[in-house]
Order: C-alpha cells, then structure tokens, then sequence
C-alpha cells in the first residue's frame, strides 16, 4: 500500500498544469518523430535534449519520457501508411499494417496500433510500479564490486544475447569506454587522451555529442541514401463508428496483447535485447499461436496489436533498470541516464529515497502520458497523414541545423560542435559496415561508472582482484556475465559460424 | 563491400593504437602502493582489445571470398559527400560569420540547391530558423550563439531583449 501513497503523491506532480503541458507538448512531438521514416525515439531524445534546458530538470525527465513514449505510438504510423518503418521498434508493424492499409483498412489498422500501443504500456507501466521498489531496496546493497559487475553484465548482454556481429560488438563496447576516459583521470587527476594537449578534451567527451552526432547527423546522412524517392503515403480517414469497431475488434485480443506486454516489458530490461527484438518475438509468438497462422503477413490485425503492445512494453521495461540500478536498458535510456546526471539526479536506488517526488512524479507521467498518447494519436491522424508528405530533404535540414545548435549549446565550445560532425560521419560509415551504435553510446555512458568502481574496489581491497567473486552478489553477476561472454563461442563451435540476423534495437 | 569492411578495420586498428600511445602517458601497470591499476591502464588495455578484435575482423575478411555487392552506390555517395561538405563549410564559418550567417545560408544551399525547392518554401524555412533559434537560445535560454563580425548588428536586439 505504500507504494499507492507514494504513486498518490507522483500523481499530485505529474498533474500540476507545467508537467501536464509538458506530457502532451513531448507526447505529440514524439509521436512526430516517431512517425518520421529514419528517426526513432533515440533520435528525438538526442535532438531535443540540448532544448529542454527552457525546462527545470525533473520536467525536462518526464519530456523526454514522453517523447520516448509518443515515438513508440508514432512508429506505427508510418508502418502502416508509408509500409517503411518509421523506427526500427516498428519493423514488425509493417508485416500485416501495411497490406491492411492497402486492403482499404489504414484507419482500423492505426487503431489497433494506437490501442495496442495503450494496452502495452498500461500493462508495462504497471509492472514497473510493482518492481521499481524491490529492485531498488535490492540494489541499496551494491557496493562498488557489484556496480562493477553489473555493468559488466550489461555489455556482456550485448556480446551474448545481441544480434549483431560479435567482434565488432566489442569493438564498439571497447572504443565507448575508451571514449569515456578521455579527459581527467577521476582517482590521480591527471589529464589523460588529450590528443596533444587539445583544451577542448579536458572536460571529456560528454554523451551527448557523441549522440547527436550518431542519432542525429550519422542518422541523417544513413536515411539521404536510403530514402531518395518520395514514398507513397495511403490515405487513412477515421470515423467515429471505425473507432467503435476497433475497440471492440481489439477487446477480443486480450490473449495477444498481454502476452505481447509481459514479453516486452522483460525483453526491454535486457540492454541488449530492447524493443525491436521484443516486438519481432511478438509477433512470432502471437503468429504460433494463432488459429490461423496462415492469415499473418496478409493484414491480420493481431499481426498489428501483437508487435505494438510489445514495443510500448519493452520501452517501459529498460527504463526500470535505468532508473532503479543505474544501467540503462537501451540506447534511449543510455541517453536518459545521461540527461539525468548532467541535471544531478544520479539515477540508482538512492533516488528513490532522496528524490522520491521526482521518481513518483516520473513514474506517474507515465501514466498520463499513456492516456496522452493514445488520445492524441487516435485525434491527429489526419495531421500525420498531412505530415508524412513533406518532403524528406526539408526534415534533413532542419535537424542538420537543430544538430548543430544543440551540440553548440550546453557547453557552449565550437570545439563540440566539430566532434558531433566527426561522430556523425564516423557513425555513418560505421554504420554502413554493420558496427552496431547501441553498444557504443552505452559504453559512453557507462564509461566512467565502470571504470571508477573497478579501480574503487580495488583500492579497498588493497588490490586483490579476487573481491570480485568473493562477494556473492557480484560473483554472481561475473559468472553470468562470463556465461554470456562464453555463449557465442560455444555456438560458433558447434556450428561452425553461423549467426542470427534478428538486430539490437 | 569487403574492401570497406577491410579500409574500416585498419582505421580501427590505426585509432586503437593512437589511444595506446597517448594512454600509455600515465602508469599502465598494476599500481602496489595504493592497490589497483594506474591512470591510463583502463584506456591502454581496452583499447588493445579493440586492436586485437579489429585485427581479428581483418583477418576474417581477408580470408572470405570477395562479393559483388558494393559500399556505396555513386550517386548516393556523392549526395552523401555534397551534404557532409556543406555541413563542414557551415560550421567553419559560424565562428567568422556567426551562426546567424551560416545557418541560413545552409538551410537556403539545402533546399533550394540541393533539394530542389521552391522560392517560397525555401524563402519562409531560411527566414524563420533563424528567428527561432534567436528567441529560443538567446532570448529565452540565455544562451548566445557565436556571431562572428555580424556581432555590432545585434547590439540593438540585446538591447531590446535583455
């Protein structure tokens, strides 16, 4: 009952008129960005990052939270009108979204999406109330060997469970944390990977010009190639009475849609798993399980509600480890975490016992901005339809421009602005050549944490390494992060190579 | 596609051991006094692991057999590379001209010349970015954006608005 109170009281925050504003202002623009073919909620929450500055810190939380939320509605949107993915969370939106908007049924379809989108995050959200404080009580117990050996965890994660090629997942965990260290040397102080004395690495690389640079420029110059022509947009209308048959049609797939949140929810907690892969696996099981498994990728609707409660999940899902451990769940909420420090709320369980308004405040947001989204979603369809047509170059320039004043803004140095378009081509190429971006943000993130823990451990210990697996909570996390680190090349022993395709957020 | 994958590599391997000579500036080893490594051991060893994991992607790359399939298309690569420059340009010259300046004319070079737009569209869109930008960043946040030599012309404007 406890957590009902404190619930109560978020809701008491969450409410006030600022915060309420601010929910709907970061649902509708992220519903927006959502929808734009190319940019994805990581990609919004890097852009406007540097903006929500106009904003106290704990609102500026709860905006981007919202902006995450509405991209995962607005992802769908695309899916179905334009048949290309307006993120990759929506991949699997597009197997049956898009050929019911060609059979004629792109207002059902953007329902179903919309309602399932709700369903998932209610559900999601839900389940976070109900973990957020025993995973944060559990945590108030780590010290600095077991922060050592959860961050561990989480790169091994992508290593283990990731899609994507296993050396150059390394490579990339490797070159974030090197990243990372540029700059003073948190325990002796001395400048370190100053690149001949540059003072513009003094301060270290922040995460944010790395991300604007790879989610914001790398994106763009990634979507010029890949989207030349103008894609042809259905038209999609909504009756009242469609509306009504919608709910009604979707009040029968209760089995597909709670299936699809519990998945998500537990998917998106692991970094390297997160909602693309989670609403592929949706969609997989509900397709298994069908009576009618034949009518997938022909414009079922449960092809629709399957994926979309999945990823509205999964994105709730990898908030909670950011928020009550510390470790981000995905790329998103690497950039959350971020944001979080840069305003000195150090997420982690010592939030919820210092900050508990702010927390309760945010997890109450996501309550509103659920309600938000699905509303404004279901309203503004015509207006996404309208939206949807502008011409991409128009989009490219404007982000270029907000790229480049966003990076110039927090710290106010051109010599910041330079590294975004640095990290932008690089991540460009980068990209190109199948290195996944993810696992390099995180290690940018993390970095510091990671190395500062190690080193503080061993300090205490007079430098017996052997603490990390003395102690039994990090033991643990070193044992299953070595089991996840050993699981591919068990693998490509047995099989002699061969790897999975499914991509990591 | 391979030979990308092979030029990226090198590039990797090159970087990585920039990183471990520059790291290798502060105490690498294991530190007896106060237990626990130096200062540049996290960067110096990371980093030759990333050597050795892009040395093993080389490797592996050389021993496949060739593709067809190419890096890049010419065309798209020469409007990726026409984009890529016009940003360097532009951000060159914020700090001579002010952002005031460069910002527009990217957005004009854009979408009138590269994209192809119209007079109107192109003509509202390089006029009310920089109105935003002002009345956002400088007027709102506080937060003055480089001017350059355009620096006399806003003087009237801080005066109105601070």
């Amino acid at each position: 009952m406890d957590t009902l109170a404190l619930l109560a009281d978020g809701f008491a925050t969450s409410l006030s008129p600022l915060n309420l504003m601010i929910v709907i202002l970061g649902v509708t623009a992220g519903l927006f960005i959502g929808a734009m073919p190319g940019l994805g909620s990581v990609n919004g929450v890097a852009i406007v990052l540097p903006l929500t500055f106009i904003v106290p810190p704990s609102s500026a939380i709860i905006l981007l939270c919202a902006i995450y939320y509405g991209a995962m509605y607005g992802g769908a949107i695309s899916s179905i009108l334009l048949g290309i993915p307006g993120a990759s969370t929506a991949v699997a939106t597009t197997f049956d979204g898009r050929p019911m908007a060609q059979q004629g049924k792109a207002g059902l379809a953007l329902i179903a999406a919309a309602v399932a989108s709700f369903v998932g995050g209610t559900i999601s959200v839900l389940l976070f109330t109900l973990f957020a404080v025993p995973l944060a009580d559990l945590a108030l117990a780590f010290g600095p060997a077991e922060e050592f050996a959860l961050v561990l965890l989480a790169f091994t994660t992508f290593v283990g469970l990731g899609g994507d090629d296993k050396l150059k997942t390394i490579i990339m965990i490797c070159l974030g944390l090197v990243l990372s260290t540029v700059g003073l040397d948190l325990i002796s102080g001395q400048p370190r990977l100053i690149f001949g004395d540059m003072p513009g690495f003094y301060s270290g690389i922040s995460f944010l010009v790395l991300a604007i640079g790879v989610y914001g420029i790398g994106e763009i110059l990634y979507t010029i190639e890949t989207s030349r022509t103008a894609p042809q947009v259905t038209p999609a209308r909504i009756t009242l009475r469609e509306l009504g048959d919608g709910i009604k049609t979707m009040n029968k797939m209760w089995r597909t849609m709670s299936l699809g949140s519990f998945l998500g929810f537990f998917v998106g907690m692991l970094p390297a798993a997160g909602a693309t892969p989670a609403a592929l696996m949706a969609y997989g099981i509900a397709r298994s399980t069908s009576k009618e498994p034949k009518s997938f990728g022909k414009g079922n609707i449960e092809g629709v509600a399957a994926p979309e409660t999945a990823n509205n999940a999964a994105s709730t899902g990898s908030l909670l480890p950011m928020l009550t451990l510390g470790i981000p769940g995905s790329p998103t909420t690497a950039l959350l975490l971020g944001g979080m420090v840069m305003w000195g709320l150090m997420p982690g369980p010592m939030l919820f016992i210092e900050q508990q308004d702010f927390v309760w405040g945010l997890i109450s947001s996501l309550y509103t901005a659920n309600f938000a989204a699905v509303a404004i979603n279901i309203a503004l369809i015509p207006l996404f339809v309208w939206a949807l047509r502008m011409p991409f170059t128009v989009l490219c320039a404007l982000v270029m421009v907000l790229c480049i004043v966003g990076g110039f803004a927090p710290s106010q140095k051109m010599h910041d602005v330079w590294l975004i378009a640095g990290f932008g081509v690089a991540g460009y190429l980068l990209r190109k050549a199948d290195y996944p971006l993810a696992p390099l943000v995180l290690a940018l993130v993390l970095g510091p944490l990671m190395e500062k823990s190690f080193r503080q451990t061993l300090i205490s210990e007079q430098g017996d390494i052997l603490a990390f697996i003395e102690r039994p909570l990090s033991g643990t996390f070193i044992a299953i992060a070595v089991l996840f680190f050993a699981l591919p090349l068990v693998k490509y022993l047995r099989k002699g190579g061969a790897r999975s395709i499914a991509p990591a957020e | 596609m391979l030979i990308a994958d092979r030029v990226i590599a090198i590039a990797i391997m090159a970087l990585s051991a920039y990183f471990m000579w520059h790291a290798a500036a502060l105490p690498i080893g294991w530190n007896g006094m106060t237990g626990g490594p130096g200062g540049g051991a996290f960067p110096f060893w990371l980093s030759l692991l990333m050597l050795s994991s892009a040395g093993a992607v080389l490797v592996r790359s050389i021993m496949q057999a060739p593709s067809s399939q190419h890096f890049f298309d010419s065309q798209m690569l020469r409007s990726v590379i026409a984009v890529v420059v016009a940003l360097f340009v532009t951000i060159a010259l914020i700090p001579v001209t002010g952002a005031y300046v460069a910002l527009p004319l990217f957005i004009f070079w854009y979408l009138r010349i590269y994209g192809g737009h119209g007079w109107l569209l192109t003509g509202i869109l390089t006029v009310a970015t920089p109105l935003f930008l002002f009345f956002f960043f400088e007027v709102t946040l506080k937060i003055l954006l480089p001017k350059g030599v355009t620096e006399p012309l806003f003087l009237p404007l801080y005066a109105m608005f601070f």
